[in-house]
């Protein structure tokens, strides 16, 4: 199992385009990666689940990931958010 | 799992949905403490200067016999009693009938930002709305992946991988006129400790996300009908891939548990494979729950007109 924390920055939180982008991410990977916010867990594959969780501007969330390449998944979701979803369109 | 927190003021402000009737007479200082438990206590032992076992954390409800007994105490043991009452830290006090307590009371009480409130309730009455307003607050809670649906009013939970069909199974559900609980989080409650409650994450009630179309909002396309809130689980169904050397379940005699926040409930697999029409399996998986329930066991009574026959028979040769 591999886990990793960050913190949100970017003004607008996660919501619709961004959880659609972590999604996209996660799927790419077959371990199961779940995001942590106050206790709450959601499935990081699931957009409605990234929703739910309501993530604003400083909300510090836990990336879990357990299974087949789970320190790759971790580590991209964190580039991911720590870009503030950046994804060279914008 | 985080649960939200109660505090006393929460109680008068709108918070909890059912109204108790309740009208702030002292104390107002100590509203901010936090409820921590459901249960309440009725202090009529206290009152009589037994206070082993005091519980002064829960709400202390006043009944008629209580208020009554207070009143016929003599002046000087009352205030004794009252003096050693509110030496605890005590959470708040309810008067039910609308009684009020004496002047003595409520001094004490605003001496030591005890909250007492009076309701119209009668006892037994507020005591069984307050647990029902105030039990959410403290049951045990899980967060699972999965749909639920109402299907024939029994509640069946749909769990399964990621990409299995959940949710374009709820869908096909829905259409065909059953109703929409959650999908992809139900927020399961256990309630007076038999019951297991889901329901939706509040911020995405209704909606659901189906690969290809997106998010949908169930209750404008399909209408008012076709969601409900909150309902009991009763039947819980895996959906997983099918495969070819897995036995599956042949005769449904033997039945299989599932567990949930240390409740069993009934549990069956599907195995999904294309072409394989599951709505129509939950259907009839729920039905057969209804059937079990009311007394009908389809796989046991066949297995028994068998067994007759078989003993018919075998009594004939001999």
């Amino acid at each position: 199992m591999t886990e990793d924390t960050v913190s949100i920055n970017t003004d607008a939180g996660v919501h619709a385009r961004p959880a659609m982008m972590l999604v996209r991410s996660a799927m790419k990977y077959p371990c199961e990666i779940f995001l942590l916010k106050d206790d709450i867990e959601a499935n990081a594959k699931s957009i409605m689940g990234v929703l739910a969780l309501a993530i604003t501007k400083g909300s510090e969330i836990t990336i879990r990931a357990d299974g087949e390449n789970e320190v790759e998944a971790v580590r991209e979701l964190v580039t991911l958010i720590n870009s503030d979803f950046d994804d060279g369109e914008n | 799992m985080a649960l939200k927190k109660i505090y006393l003021h929460n109680l008068v402000d709108g918070t909890i949905k059912i109204d108790l009737q309740l009208e702030l007479i002292a104390g107002e200082n100590g509203l901010d403490k936090e409820i921590t438990v459901a249960d309440v206590n009725r202090p009529g032992l206290s009152l009589a200067g037994f206070f082993d076992f005091f519980a002064f954390g829960r709400i202390q409800v006043f009944g008629l016999g209580e208020t009554a007994f207070m009143r016929k105490l003599p002046e000087a043991q009352r205030k004794e009693m009252l003096e050693m009452f509110f030496s605890y830290d005590i959470l708040c006090c309810v008067f039910t009938h609308g009684e009020s307590p004496d002047d003595l009371f409520i001094e004490l009480a605003n001496s030591r930002n005890i909250p007492v409130f009076i309701s119209q309730y009668r006892t037994t009455r507020f005591v069984s709305l307050w647990i029902h307003a105030v039990e959410g607050y403290f049951a045990p809670t899980i967060t699972v992946h999965g749909s639920l649906v109402d299907v024939f009013g029994v509640g069946v939970l749909l769990l399964g991988k990621s990409g299995v069909g959940k949710s374009e199974c709820a869908l096909e559900l829905i259409e065909k006129g059953h109703r929409l609980v959650a999908d992809d989080i139900v927020e399961i409650q256990k309630i007076d400790e038999i019951f297991l409650f889901g329901k939706s994450a509040e911020i995405i009630t209704h909606h659901m996300e189906i690969r290809g179309l997106g998010i949908i909002n169930v209750k404008e396309i399909y209408g008012i009908a076709s969601v409900r809130n909150r309902k009991r689980i009763d039947l819980i169904i895996m959906l997983e891939e099918w495969e070819r050397n897995k036995e599956y379940d042949r005769l449904g005699i033997d039945e299989h548990k599932y567990s949930i926040l240390d409740i069993n409930l009934s549990f069956i697999t599907v195995p999904v494979r294309p072409g394989r029409n599951i709505p129509i399996l939950i259907e009839t998986a729920a039905l057969n729950h209804r059937l079990k329930k009311t007394g009908t066991f389809s796989a046991k009574d066949l297995d028994f007109k068998i067994q007759e026959k078989i003993k018919l028979e075998t009594a004939k040769k001999e």
